[in-house]
């Protein structure tokens, strides 16, 4: 393996001076996501395995193209689990994938995202350096964190080598409730129930429906779905499964898919567009044609921001524009890391 | 005093509040690192983001450096003056915002103390869950600076875990939002690179967190062992069996007598270390895991349990681990403390390298740590007044946190690199990634005036370090719990 990472710094020192981009790559399961795509392809398929993972530890190091699959097969034979459901989309997804898109599932607001599970990553910079950052270790603060810094950065910042990660044991019970319920009732229930003490593990609400994930040990879970009352589903995995991974029919056709993220307790949109809630009212999927000024600025007066997830014209850019003030901080931190602008260019393209 | 600065200030407002004087200069010559002092040229306490702003940028037009000051508790020396510079102390922008209990969110001014914001928040059962020892005075805004832990990090996290959102301003007086209200923001993520920045990318002036609901039931459990290593086992057991704990610490014997003379609290003296652990949730769930982790704290050699019965009982046990800092300084009259951490599997194997490399050294040292998340703060003894000793102190510090960075481990886990660190910063990253941070600090701080010197040594010199002294047992801050 180290073999391998000499021949990928070589590839990165040689398109930095010959002033070539690279396309980085894994199982291109997400390559639908972010700014177009340009440059030679570096793929990081064969830079695969778990490098160390101790379950007593709850921490997993693993190198950025192994596929997620394999990852989660191995936390499921110890009973532990990624935090972060982290959204498939083909099942090719490899682990680095899912750090660099920064993307994460159901499970996000009740647990948290990918960048809080990230401890450490091994990376090559824009110039060929091979760096390391953070650590194996849960608390650590030595140095600027760069690897949370990595994690959605769309390998715009380096190439991901190794990343150790935070895992935590998998609940042993879980329970899906089904409710009738408009919009509002939907998101100011979320709201409420996320504030008292329950084992709400994922919401999601979608054309009159609230659906509410409960998990953890089967007593705490009976009790909680008690008190919430609802009516109980069967097959609630693939129902999860589904949303996480966009494929339920509502997320099945050619028509621009924007991901909306707004604070949970924004009210309706009311955008009058198809529209899927998620994150306890905090993530807001629609799809349709949209006129993306008066979107954009919609959602940024709520506090929030939009993003072309899939399909639609990217020309008019795919992230939310950043205020000049932080644009300028983005251009100073590529120029730091990619002087050369070589790693995946114009893959975030809300900056320079 | 530089004039022309004054001048400056005296444009941005009359009122401002600015300190020239020598003698109210002296309480802000150093932290809670006390073994390092500089006063400033002088002190300005601002009242809001408009004077942050207007000074940094008359600061930065005159490259007089600055250096941002929370409530001083930081033990690192990130908050000691510049000699040559300007100290900006938030203490007064500390007005608590709106407490949004249906979002779950506070919003704050950086000088608002920690606790400040779960006594907010109380009233309708939340609270802001990192909860360092220090956080009767430590400010929100110096949590930030040095992304703070507690005893509750294991289970919620650290400070980077429980921020939504900040207001920054950079050296050149320009503001902005990083993070938002949501669950993310469009972006780079700064709020990562900004959170443990040490004040040296920009100063916060508010920050918006995020509130936790208020647990259903709390177990503590106190649980005494035969041998460190048998403890030491024992919390790699109890994750391994599926629990994690709200809490998780751990203390040898020479902590448990010191606690006990001191404070009474009732810790079994036959005992060679203690666990604390604290269990916390849905009732049921609670009952589930407390049947667990007794069993493997059975297993694993305990020679006693006990189980709070009540709140009273379980604050007495965490006033006494709370406390245990200031008990060792009973022992003997110096002493000063580190911070490392390792990954969990490895501490009874370094924690038996540390006694080894105690006894090789001559000198005693105290264990009392967060073992759950494998944060050690060994506490090394020394007499100042003896020739040599704080030097052969130092040199074993140094050597210990070398092994924190040889088993894959870190040199700092929640205290920060400030002025302390720095040698060691050179042990734990190499050229390129040091010269990584540099780059970093610049794209945020090209003038460079921010907090300079601190935290990331410069890549020719990397020669200089110190500890937590504690001299003829005065301990800074003695009157709040350590750690
Ligand atoms: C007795 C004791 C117990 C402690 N226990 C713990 C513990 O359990 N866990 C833990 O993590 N730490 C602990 N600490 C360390 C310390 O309390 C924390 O680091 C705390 O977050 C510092 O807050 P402060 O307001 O005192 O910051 P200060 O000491 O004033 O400043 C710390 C750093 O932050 C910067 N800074 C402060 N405010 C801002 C701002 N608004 N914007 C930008 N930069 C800023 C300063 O420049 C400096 O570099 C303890 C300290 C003591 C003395």
């Amino acid at each position: 393996m180290e073999n391998l990472i000499q021949s990928l710094t070589e590839r990165v020192k040689q398109a930095a001076s010959n002033n070539t981009p690279l396309a980085i790559h894994g199982g291109n399961s997400k390559s639908f996501y972010g700014g177009a795509i340009r440059g030679d392809a570096l793929d990081l398929r064969a830079y695969t395995g778990i490098i160390d993972y101790e379950p007593k530890e709850l921490v997993l190091t693993v190198r950025a193209g192994t596929p997620l699959q394999e990852i989660e097969t191995a936390l499921e034979a110890a009973g532990q689990m990624l935090p972060f459901e982290p959204p498939y989309y083909a099942d090719t997804a490899t682990i680095g994938g899912t750090v660099a898109t920064g993307l994460s599932g159901p499970r996000r607001p009740y647990t948290g995202a990918v960048r809080d599970f990230v401890l450490g990553t091994r990376i090559i910079n824009g110039k060929g350096e091979d760096l390391s950052f953070g650590g194996r270790v849960i608390k650590n603060v030595a140095g600027y964190d760069v690897s949370r810094l990595m994690t959605g950065a769309m390998g715009t910042l380096g190439v991901l080598l190794d990343i150790s990660f935070k895992v935590l044991p998998k609940p042993t019970d879980e329970i899906t409730l089904r409710f009738e319920m408009d919009e509002a009732t939907a998101i100011q229930r979320f709201n409420e129930w996320a504030g008292k003490p329950l084992p709400i593990s994922a919401t999601s609400w979608h054309q009159g429906v609230a659906m509410v994930r409960l998990s953890g040990a089967a007593a705490g879970v009976k009790a909680a779905r008690e008190k919430l009352g609802g009516e109980a589903v069967a097959d609630a995995q693939a129902f999860w499964r589904d949303l996480r991974d966009h494929r339920a029919p509502f997320f099945e056709d050619a028509e621009p898919l924007r991901r909306l993220s707004v604070p949970s307790t924004t009210s309706p949109l009311s955008l009058d567009l198809p529209q899927w809630i998620e994150w306890g009212g905090a993530l807001r999927w629609v799809k349709g044609a949209a006129d993306v000024k008066v979107l954009r600025e919609k959602i940024a007066s709520v506090g929030g921001h939009a993003t072309l997830f899939r399909h639609g014209d990217k020309s008019v850019g795919v992230f939310h524009p950043l205020a000049p003030v932080l644009a300028k901080i983005h251009v100073n931190l590529k120029a730091a890391f990619d002087p050369d602008n070589i790693l995946n260019p114009g893959r975030m393209d809300n900056f320079s | 005093m530089n004039a022309g600065l004054l001048a400056d200030f005296s444009r941005i407002t009359p009122a401002l509040n600015v300190i020239t004087d020598h003698e109210r200069l002296r309480p802000f010559e150093t932290d809670a690192f006390i073994s390092h002092r500089a006063v400033p040229m002088c002190a300005i306490l601002p009242e809001d983001e408009t004077q942050v702003a207007a000074i940094l940028a008359s600061c930065s037009a005159r490259g007089v450096p600055v250096v941002t000051r929370g409530a001083g508790t930081g033990i690192s020396g990130g908050a000691i003056p510049s000699e040559d510079g300007v100290l900006l102390v938030l203490t007064r922008m500390n007005h608590i915002g709106k407490v949004d209990h249906q979002a779950r969110t506070a919003t704050v001014g950086p000088g608002v103390r920690n606790l400040a914001v779960s006594d907010a928040a109380a009233a309708h059962n939340l609270f802001y869950a990192p909860d360092p020892s220090s956080q009767l005075i430590c400010s929100i805004g110096g949590n930030v600076a040095e992304n703070s832990g507690g005893v509750h990090c294991l289970k919620y996290g650290l400070t980077t875990h429980n921020v939504l959102q900040v207001r920054l301003v950079l050296s050149g007086g320009e503001s902005m939002t990083l993070g938002s209200r949501a669950l993310d923001a469009a972006g780079y993520d700064l709020m990562a690179v900004v959170t443990g920045s040490e004040g040296m990318l920009g100063l916060v002036t508010e920050v918006v967190v995020k509130l936790t609901p208020v647990p259903e039931h709390v177990e503590t459990l106190l649980a005494a062992f035969p041998s460190v290593t048998d403890a030491a086992n024992a919390v790699g057991r109890i994750i391994g069996a599926g629990v994690v704990p709200a809490a998780l610490e751990m203390m040898d014997k020479m902590v448990i007598e010191a606690c006990e003379k001191f404070m009474s609290a009732g810790f079994p003296l036959d005992a060679e270390a203690l666990l604390l652990i604290e269990l916390d949730g849905v009732r049921e769930e609670v009952a589930d895991q407390l049947v667990r982790v007794e069993q493997v704290l059975n297993d694993c050699h305990a020679q006693e349990i006990r189980r709070a019965k009540s709140d009273a009982e379980r604050e007495k046990l965490w006033k006494a681990r709370k406390g245990a800092f200031a008990a060792l300084a009973t022992i003997r009259p110096d002493y000063y403390t580190i911070d490392g951490t390792i990954p969990r599997r490895c501490l009874p194997d370094v924690l038996a390298r540390y006694t080894q490399l105690a006894e090789e050294y001559r000198m005693l040292v105290a264990n009392v740590f967060h073992a759950g998340d494998g944060n050690l703060h060994p506490c090394i003894f020394y007499d100042a007044t003896v020739p040599g000793e704080m030097e052969r102190s130092e040199e074993l510090g140094g050597k210990m946190l070398e092994i924190c960075v040889e088993v894959g481990g870190t040199i700092t886990g929640e205290h920060g690199v400030g002025v302390e660190k720095l040698r060691q910063m050179c042990v734990q990253f190499r050229e390129a990634e040091l010269a990584t941070f540099h780059a970093i600090k610049a794209a945020f701080d090209p003038a460079g005036i921010l907090n300079p010197g601190k935290g990331v040594p410069s890549l020719k010199r990397c020669a200089e370090w110190g500890g937590m002294h504690v001299r003829e047992g005065k301990m800074p801050r003695a009157d709040i719990p350590r750690f």
